[in-house]
């Protein structure tokens, strides 16, 4: 089916490199050699990828602001958590896991598409703040149900998994995640999406969907999100919704632009990094300490940001970057590009949010002319 | 007699009671180039706006080969066959030029497939992609912008940028393409290649080409007929000569 | 009576609400930008309020001077991680605001410690009359928020500044071609949002005297969402929002059926309004020419 000569060898690099990552921890793992904190630093990092990923779809690809990524995953993890509660002693573990983790991502998914449906109206902050406010109203929601449903606000109980073997399954589903965002975005549908994101009127003059590529994308996203939920529960036993506040929307979000946005890569080399550092950290940093680990994280989050986007700094950064420093040694010659040869990772993005104070309005009635057959005097 | 594509009957639109344009009753018919003209602010561009489903007309109906699309919305008249450039240019900025031009083959019936191919990689993803790059190579040998396919499209120079808008709107393969000032910034030189361009498109493609144009050269070379507008009405039809000598027509231009 | 005591509650709430949402709406209105580390503000003012009162135990000194420290730290604020970044793409302004944030958060809570202090600003007490109780701080917020708000609505249409930050706001290149210093402007501005911010610092402290490092992080929120509702870069939408906010949490807190998920209702009624009027109620539209 790939045609292997043809194959474009930086397009499955990321596939490779993650799935050599788990053949060898699996391996480390049945052998005995791995301590239970690195299986669990493994599914963290396996959960926090699988969130940068989807969420870069979002706001990397679509080009929407959201900040509700939380919310979806605050669904799966409570959802998928209770259908494990329940069908673990019929169904035995394994087919408990996988049930869950469909319910966890289709539940998700639906109110994903639920949510898509403001960002069809709204742009920018104000999506931002809707997507905000709708993971908030998830959270308070479950942190008041019963006692009897999920837990309320003691939390959630939920099954316990074989640890040796979870992070792999977290793995497998980081490489779904990869595998389905990567080919939605590398075909016709995500030039469709990144079509809508660069000028949306354009895409709708252009007889783009541009409805159905909006609700596909955010259904897609907050399915992974809601994957990303069910094996949290799995990996802590326990689900507690004060986990899933505003912050950790943020979280996500600061991983994705960290990584450089709309470049999957570098979301999954962030998302491994801060997660990888917070755990360690934790450790080293103890008592009155351990604050010093949010301070020095907003600091480099400060001072990463402004260095990378700083109009002032532009002919800096151009002149000392890697990419400029390998390219010396690389000779350059455009000609030899492939037709549509898709530099997904390195696709610039903008959101427009110059027209802060206007919101996209409603594509048939942006200007509200008059009412048909009332016509002004 | 041949077919009519694009009928008009009394359309109008106003924006907080100020009539931007009315009753206007246009028919364009099969393979006429049509333009468009009339001084700043006649309404020319609020009438593709309607025609393009930008803008619903307040009163009035217009057809696409007999068929009412008054009030659709913009996805919907462009799958029916009115495509359209823009006046400031709106290009897909961080994509190559082909792929500028694929966006517009996306709902082309042969190259259709769903989202599942593509993301399970089937067979016919790629035979899809595959001739969509084809095609897209045609149509961008027809504005000759061939060997610039793989340059990002914000990189082009402005007319460039032009005929790319054409190529993606002619992508959609539409039976009305709608060109809002096709000429605006270029050289005499450049606007005499799209002159050329513009006729090979109507004679290659079969379509009909709605345009809007200030250059009076440009027009009254390359149109058969044409409507000037003034004040949002029709002030005069005809051929280019009868009607850009009109004395309403002058009197308009420059006053009096 | 009740009614009215909660009423009146609601619009004290609602009005320390629509202080903390004239400091986005102006940010937001002006520099273009969600000024995510608004609610820290808040925070620092009311550590500053500790501060004075343990130093010198007069409650109006410490508040005049938690006011100007909030006012420095909010020019400080803008002038080192907000101006390099003009021009650059909004969201990058945007997490480097939640950098902050988060900055402030933990530098508060490195300084003052984890656990939370609690500060007696003054006891005014309660006056009552004719049935009805109301505790004298109630009054005290209401009455500061209408000054503050009428004085803020006449310099912005009537002095040389506020119509300076109008120009601003409606095009800032233009407005730097016409001789504005831009730069000046958004400093004024983004002063006038912090100082605002110390005194909802201090109405929040009068209510409850519970004082912690995340104590402006969910009113921000709260206010944003106000600001939001009432339409982003208006300023008597800003009060509007906060109060109806206000107005909403009062009442959804006295009814014990639906007072737990009374930050759920908030936010519900925000996508709501956004849905049936994307602009928010006194929003203005800005279209995008085809």
């Amino acid at each position: 089916m790939i045609n292997l000569k043809n194959a474009k060898w930086n397009h499955y690099i990321n596939y490779i490199v993650v799935a050599a990552v788990t053949i060898i921890f699996a391996i480390l793992s049945l052998t005995g050699f791995l301590e239970s904190s690195d299986k669990y630093l493994l599914e963290k990092i396996a959960i926090a990828i699988t969130l940068a990923v989807s969420l870069s779809m979002v706001v990397g690809f679509l080009g929407e602001l959201s900040l509700g990524h939380a919310g979806f995953m605050c669904i799966g993890a409570y959802l998928g958590g209770k259908a494990a509660v329940i069908l673990e002693p019929m169904l035995g573990e394994w087919p408990a896991l996988i049930v869950s983790l469909v319910i966890g991502g289709a539940v998700a998914a639906i109110f994903g598409i639920i949510i898509g449906l403001p960002a069809l109206r709204l742009r920018g902050d104000y999506l931002a703040i809707v997507t905000l406010a709708f993971g908030e109203i998830v959270r308070s929601i479950f942190m008041n149900s019963s006692k009897e449903s999920f837990g309320g606000s003691l939390g959630l109980d939920t099954p316990r998994f074989n640890k040796d073997i979870l992070f792999i399954i977290a793995f497998v589903m980081v490489l779904a995640t990869l595998a389905v965002t990567q080919n939605l975005i590398r075909s016709k549908h995500g030039r469709a999406i990144t079509a809508i994101r660069d000028n949306e009127i354009a895409a709708r003059a252009t007889g783009i969907d541009v409805t159905k590529y909006k609700l596909l994308v955010f259904a897609i996203s907050s399915f992974f999100a809601g994957i990303a939920g069910v094996l949290y529960s799995y990996s802590n036993f326990t689900v507690q919704s004060t986990k899933f506040s505003y912050n950790y929307s943020i979280e996500i979000l600061v991983m994705v632009v960290l990584g450089g946005m709309g470049n999957i890569n570098g979301a999954i080399i962030a998302a491994t990094l801060i997660t990888f550092l917070d755990v360690e950290l934790q450790t080293i940093l103890t008592g009155n300490l351990a604050v010093l680990q949010d301070l020095i994280y907003a600091l480099i989050l400060i001072v990463l940001v402004i260095y990378n986007n700083a109009p002032a700094l532009k002919p800096f950064r151009e002149k000392y970057n890697i990419k400029t420093f390998i390219g010396r040694f690389r000779p350059h010659n455009p000609s030899k590009h492939k037709d549509d040869e898709a530099k997904w990772d390195r696709v610039p993005t903008k959101i427009k949010m110059d027209e802060v104070l206007s919101v996209d309005l409603q594509v048939s009635s942006p200007y509200t002319p008059d009412k048909p057959g009332k016509e002004g005097k | 007699m041949s077919k009519i594509v694009l009928k008009t009957e009394n359309l109008g639109i106003s924006f907080g009671g100020l009539k931007a344009v009315q009753n206007l009753n246009l028919e364009i018919k099969e393979r006429q180039l049509y333009g468009l003209v009339g001084p700043n602010g006649a309404g020319k561009t609020t009438v593709f706006n309607m025609i393009t489903g930008v803008y619903k007309p307040t009163t009035g109906k217009f057809w696409l080969d007999g068929e009412d699309l008054t009030g659709k919305g913009q996805e919907t008249i462009n799958h029916k066959g009115i495509a359209r450039t823009f006046q400031n240019i709106r290009l897909f900025n961080n994509m190559t030029v082909i792929r500028n031009v694929m966006v517009g083959l996306h709902n082309q019936p042969e190259f259709r497939c769903n989202v599942f191919t593509s993301i399970f990689r089937l067979p016919k993803h790629f035979k899809i992609e595959r001739a969509m790059r084809d095609k897209a190579k045609k149509i961008l040998d027809i504005v000759g912008l061939l060997d610039e396919r793989n340059n990002l499209s914000c990189n082009l120079p402005y007319g460039k940028q032009r005929k790319l808008e054409i190529a993606r709107a002619l992508a959609t393969n539409p039976k009305l393409l709608c060109l809002d000032e096709p000429a605006a910034g270029m050289n005499p030189h450049e606007t005499e290649d799209l002159m050329k361009i513009v006729r090979r498109i109507r004679d290659e493609y079969n379509v009909t080409i709605l345009l809007i144009e200030h250059d009076m050269k440009f027009v009254s070379g390359l149109c058969d007929e044409i409507t000037v507008l003034n004040f949002g009405t029709s002030l005069v039809q005809g051929t280019p000569e009868v009607a850009l000598n009109d004395p309403e027509v002058i009197k308009a231009y420059i006053g009096g | 009576m009740e009614f009215i005591e909660t009423l009146i509650n609601g619009l004290s709430i609602g009005s320390t609400y629509a202080m903390i949402a004239l400091g986005y709406t102006m940010v937001y209105g002006i520099a273009k930008m969600l000024n995510f580390a608004h609610g820290d503000v808040i925070m620092v003012g009311g550590y500053m309020i500790y501060v004075g009162l343990t130093v010198s135990g007069n409650p109006i000194i410490s508040f005049i001077a938690a006011v100007l420290s909030c006012i420095i730290l909010g020019i400080t604020i803008e002038k080192i991680a907000y101006r390099p970044l003009r021009g650059a793409s909004p969201l990058a302004v945007l997490i480097t605001a939640i950098g902050v944030s988060y900055l402030l958060q933990s530098s508060a809570q490195m300084i003052f410690g984890s656990a939370p202090k609690m500060v007696t600003v003054a006891d005014l007490g309660s006056i009552s009359f004719s049935g009805l109780t109301i505790p004298v701080y109630v009054l005290v917020t209401l009455i500061c928020s209408v000054i503050i708000m009428v004085t803020l609505s006449l310099f912005v249409k009537y002095t040389r500044t506020g119509r300076a930050m109008i120009a601003v706001s409606e095009d800032k290149g233009a407005a730097q071609l016409m001789g504005i210093n831009v730069n000046r402007i958004i400093m004024i501005t983004f002063a006038i949002g912090s100082g605002l911010a110390a005194f909802a610092g201090l109405f929040m402290l009068m209510k409850s005297p519970s004082l912690s490092n995340t104590l402006g992080a969910m009113p921000g929120i709260k206010a944003f969402t106000s600001a939001v509702i009432g339409g982003v870069g208006s300023i008597p939408g800003a009060m509007l929002g906060g109060i109806l906010m206000g107005v909403i949490e009062a009442f959804s807190l006295k009814i014990p059926a639906i007072a737990p998920y009374t930050d759920a209702i908030e936010f519900l009624i925000l996508i709501i309004i956004l849905l049936v009027k994307p602009t928010g109620i006194l929003g203005k539209k800005r279209r995008e020419k085809v």
